[in-house]
């Protein structure tokens, strides 16, 4: 299939301050191929998360889309009226977070918010929803389904509450389903089961854009990856090929603090300094100030992503293709 | 003398929950630390390992079992004779944010434990002993007059751990010190701690759920699961061989960030994570575990020692 | 060129530190960013300064006497040899206003003060320890607050007897009881945070616990309390003052001024809306000027 579930071009986000316009997404362009699982990986204050954001519609004030588009299925949703997004979310795309405690609303029984998704979407009588509900607990394999449908959220462990938040978001089957580090507050070997869930709904014909700063996570699950620093695209390829030969600098730092540390070597690799704040982004490529291969081009002019290889693009000016010059 | 600098001997703590509820968060436990050592201590969430590491720096009382600190059993001393104690263990939080007083500066941060315990020191001294601190952390010093919420998440954890190591303690706790932090800046602060830990001649109890960050620091390492402990033993036995079949389980569902090795299925646990207020009886972990039997749930196992591991479970797990 | 790995640390070191380079901010420091930051506050300040000031002066600004009456020119309207007009007693309104303004700035402001230390300490207390210290201590404001306040101040100041230093006990006294079960609540709350346990694995005592990270932690409630305490006393003194138990009349306060002014609303409106506006620009400017506080004294609101 060649149709694309999600298509990001160009986008950005911009939010005044009283310092100065800063953008946490700054020109990104990703889609997401039907049928497939694509992450999104990057430190915290990459800018990942604003961009689902942006996908969903949930930019708030002072924040505001300010470049580029959108498009859901071929449909463009950036300038959709809000009463249009509402109809999509929930039902065409949906979302779930990373602290599911805080996303479920605690005075109302799980299944109760859930069968209420349903009928908000379609026109079912309160029965089928909840109907409809039981049958999507167990297919998000939720045990005791029926006995389930009647706890409250706080009575649920962390990982059965990330599958009621799952069952939420899939139940209207959408076309796309993004998920915002959804195991970061699991534990492992709930991590695991998650994980294996959201590659059953991949085959089930659901598109995953899933997001998150563990690599392992990534390489796990994902077909196709980018990589985000300070709000921008440094690197994209299939997964395999980023993680055998990753091109970008920071990209290629990320691995080595990983692998470090698996292999035990002392010290432990580390980036130097730490990730610039938005306000205070170099001239050029942003990375330059921790980068180990940096020249004096680098410092100058904004590298732009261009392909070394089929399927792979990298923003630097050391591969030789990223510039002006 | 004892050999061992801290020792947890039948360690018990209960919280009551409400009405008749009680959560079994530590339950009997028995671990010793040696000078100089770096134990690790790893489990998932509600299995008590935060509680465990309080328990032992008398952070909490316990409910039953004691603890001695160089051979002084600190469980039965009273306030009064326990408080010159308190120097030589301290704490380093998960979350920077929470652990820091948000009205109060880095310098005054860092120099509570030094007035506190040397409270003679005049005003200067105090602050050019912070410095030292925070040069010893990785901060410059002229992060002396700033507020913790003007840090990033690894700078806030150096505070934390300048504060932990200003009195100039001998046993630290470190409960999931990185677990809040990005990858880059998780290996420069675990680089930090294993250079303190040499250059002061420190012990540590490492307290995390990520398997790679105990592995790299730990010599010793001690599996948790609902409040008792599962297996201990060298870093490296325990990570190539595990005996119990919960190690083996913590091992394989650790995400690697290797692609070759997707699609291969993961075993997985059993049913859902049993709750420390209703914990099961006989081996706690029987009802997850794909080998228990009937001798499981009736009787709890009794750790065995074998070939410089302990384990305790009926059924440990042969060498693969 | 290619800049060395050392360089370029150095480089985004200064880069980060140019954004956090920080020095002990002083008391004149905070003063100077409230005025940059907070204009009304900066208004406020000045306006209590000057009403301070003028109550203090109030003999050379007026050349009227504060109960010298002129029974000719009672209940005279605003004119100029009578600024504010006078009163039932021909006492002209502006020199009582300076008068009374003395009392009740005093009677709002003190009293809010001792009210807020005492109930502070209490609560904290009452919250941090816990067990007999803390049933003790809320016992005592149960019993406080179960009687209506106005009551409570009739019974202590007849006990008592008049005068202002005595109202100013009873009002400290009906008072002090709100202001520690808040203050015990958000103790409560603040015992349990991780920095206040970081500061008990430390090894600080619990009195500096309570001292250095629990009650400046309570600051901006307690600011909040201090500049709602101000009216409540202020109109509280009144009551007593016109029952004969506070200030005794022919002296003025405000609060008296505009319980006398009642009866004559309709024919001489003047008698009450001099003082009705004298306090709330009081209690206004109590408020901005703590909210100002607030605000400069929140290191998270601290720009760099």
């Amino acid at each position: 299939m060649d149709t694309k579930t999600l298509e990001i071009r160009n986008l950005t986000v911009s939010i005044p301050t009283d310092r100065g316009v800063i953008k946490p997404v700054n020109d990104v362009s990703l889609e997401v191929p039907a049928g497939s699982i694509v992450g999104i990986v990057g430190e915290s204050g990459c800018g990942k998360s604003m961009t689902a954001r942006a996908v969903m519609g949930l930019i708030r004030y002072p924040g505001k889309v300010t470049g580029g588009s959108v498009f859901l299925d071929g449909r463009e949703i950036t300038a959709m009226p809000e009463r249009e997004r509402r109809k999509l979310r929930g039902a065409e795309m949906s979302m779930i977070f990373q602290e599911p405690m805080t996303s479920l609303n605690p005075v109302i029984r799980a299944g109760k918010q859930v069968a209420e998704a349903v009928r908000l979407h379609t026109d079912c009588s309160r029965e089928e929803a909840k109907a409809r509900t039981i049958a999507m607990f167990r297919e998000v394999e939720i045990p005791e389904a029926e006995a389930r449908y009647s706890c409250y959220p706080h009575e649920l462990s962390g990982g059965l509450r990330q599958r009621v938040m799952i069952a939420m978001a899939m139940i209207c089957k959408p076309k796309l389903l993004i998920a915002d580090e959804p195991t970061t507050a699991l534990d492992v070997t709930v991590e695991a089961q998650i994980l294996a869930l959201l590659e059953r709904l991949r085959d089930a014909g659901t598109s995953v854009l899933i997001i998150s700063h563990n690599l392992g996570v990534i390489a796990r699950i994902c077909d196709y990856v980018y990589v985000m620093y300070t709000g921008r695209i440094v690197e994209q390829a299939e997964t395999s090929v980023i993680f055998e030969k990753p091109e970008h600098p920071y990209t290629r730092g990320l691995f080595r603090a990983v692998t470090s540390l698996r292999e035990g070597r002392d010290p432990l690799e580390t980036i130097p300094g730490q990730v610039p704040k938005l306000r205070h982004l170099p001239e050029g490529c942003s990375f330059s100030l921790r980068c180990g291969e940096c020249t004096e081009q680098c410092g100058t002019i904004l590298p732009e992503l261009a392909e070394t290889e089929p399927g792979h693009r990298v923003r630097c000016h050391r591969t030789g293709k990223g510039g002006a010059a | 003398m004892s050999e061992y600098l801290v020792e947890a001997r039948g360690i018990t703590k209960e919280f009551s929950a409400g009405r008749r509820k009680t959560i079994h968060a530590v339950s009997g436990v028995d671990l010793a630390i040696r000078e100089g050592e770096t134990m690790g201590l790893v489990g998932e969430s509600g299995c008590g390992k935060s509680t465990l590491g309080r328990l032992l720096i008398r952070a909490l009382p316990p409910t039953g079992g004691e603890v001695l600190y160089r051979g002084r059993n600190i469980t039965a001393m009273k306030e009064a004779e326990f408080a010159p104690l308190r120097k030589e263990m301290q704490l380093v939080f998960q979350d920077p944010y929470a652990s820091l007083d948000p009205r109060m500066t880095v310098r005054d941060l860092a120099a509570e434990p030094i007035e506190t315990w040397y409270p003679g020191e005049k005003r200067e001294e105090v602050t050019r002993r912070v410095k030292e601190l925070l040069h010893a952390a990785g901060m410059p010093e002229e992060f002396l007059y700033r507020y913790p919420h003007q840090f990033s998440g690894g700078q806030r954890q150096r505070i934390g751990i300048a504060r932990a190591i200003a009195a100039n303690p001998s046993f630290i706790v470190l409960d999931e010190p990185v677990s809040a932090l990005d990858v880059s800046v998780q290996n420069q602060i675990l680089n930090l701690l294993k250079e303190l830990k040499t250059s002061r001649k420190l012990t540590y109890l490492f307290i995390s759920h990520d398997l790679n960050v105990v592995r790299y620091l730990a010599d010793r390492v001690c599996v948790m699961f609902l409040g008792k402990i599962c297996e201990t033993g060298p870093t490296e036995d325990v990570y190539r061989h595990p005996r119990h079949p919960y190690t083996r389980f913590l091992l394989d569902a650790v995400p690697a960030p290797d692609p070759s090795r997707r699609g291969t299925a993961v075993r997985m646990l059993k049913g859902e994570p049993p709750s420390p207020a209703d914990p099961p009886s006989g081996c706690r972990f029987r009802t997850r575990c794909p080998y228990a039997t009937d001798l499981c749930a009736k009787e709890e196992p009794a750790p065995r020692e074998t070939g410089g591991t302990v384990t305790a479970c009926h059924h440990p797990l042969r060498e693969e | 060129m290619i800049l060395t790995r050392r360089k370029q640390a150095e480089q985004a070191m200064d880069i980060a530190l140019q954004s956090q380079i920080g020095e002990e901010e002083r008391f004149g420091d905070l003063m100077r960013r409230m005025a940059r930051e907070n204009k009304t506050a900066v208004i406020s300040f000045f306006i209590i300064i000057l009403m301070i000031l003028a109550a203090a002066a109030a003999p050379l600004l007026t050349p009227y006497g504060e109960n010298e009456m002129d029974l000719m020119h009672r209940l005279s309207a605003p004119s100029a040899e009578h600024l504010l007009g006078t009163d039932e007693g021909g006492r002209d309104v502006l020199t009582r206003l300076l008068y009374g303004a003395r009392v009740s700035l005093l009677i709002g402001v003190v009293p809010a003060l001792l009210s807020l230390i005492l109930g502070a300490v209490l609560g904290v207390i009452a919250g941090y320890r816990g067990g007999i210290a803390d049933a003790v201590i809320m016992r005592l404001a149960d019993v406080t607050l179960a009687f209506p306040s106005m009551l409570l101040a009739m019974v202590i100041m007849y006990a008592l007897g008049g005068g202002i230093l005595n109202v100013f006990l009873t009002l400290t006294l009906v008072n002090w009881a709100n202001v520690s079960r808040v203050v015990r609540a958000q103790t409560l709350q603040l015992k349990n945070s991780e920095f206040a346990e970081a500061a008990r694995i430390t090894g600080v005592s619990g009195g500096k616990i309570m001292r250095r990270h629990i009650l400046p932690n309570c600051l901006p409630t307690l600011l909040v309390l201090f500049t709602l305490n101000i009216p409540a006393s202020i109109l509280t003194e009144s009551s007593l003052s016109f029952l004969g138990l506070g200030i005794q009349p022919p002296n003025a306060s405000w609060g008296l001024m505009i319980n006398t002014g009642r009866q004559y609303l309709y024919n001489a409106p003047w008698l009450c809306f001099a003082p009705g506006a004298a306090i709330m620009l009081t209690v206004l400017g109590f408020n901005f000027l703590g909210n100002g506080l607030l605000d400069v004294l929140d290191p998270r609101q601290k720009k760099q």
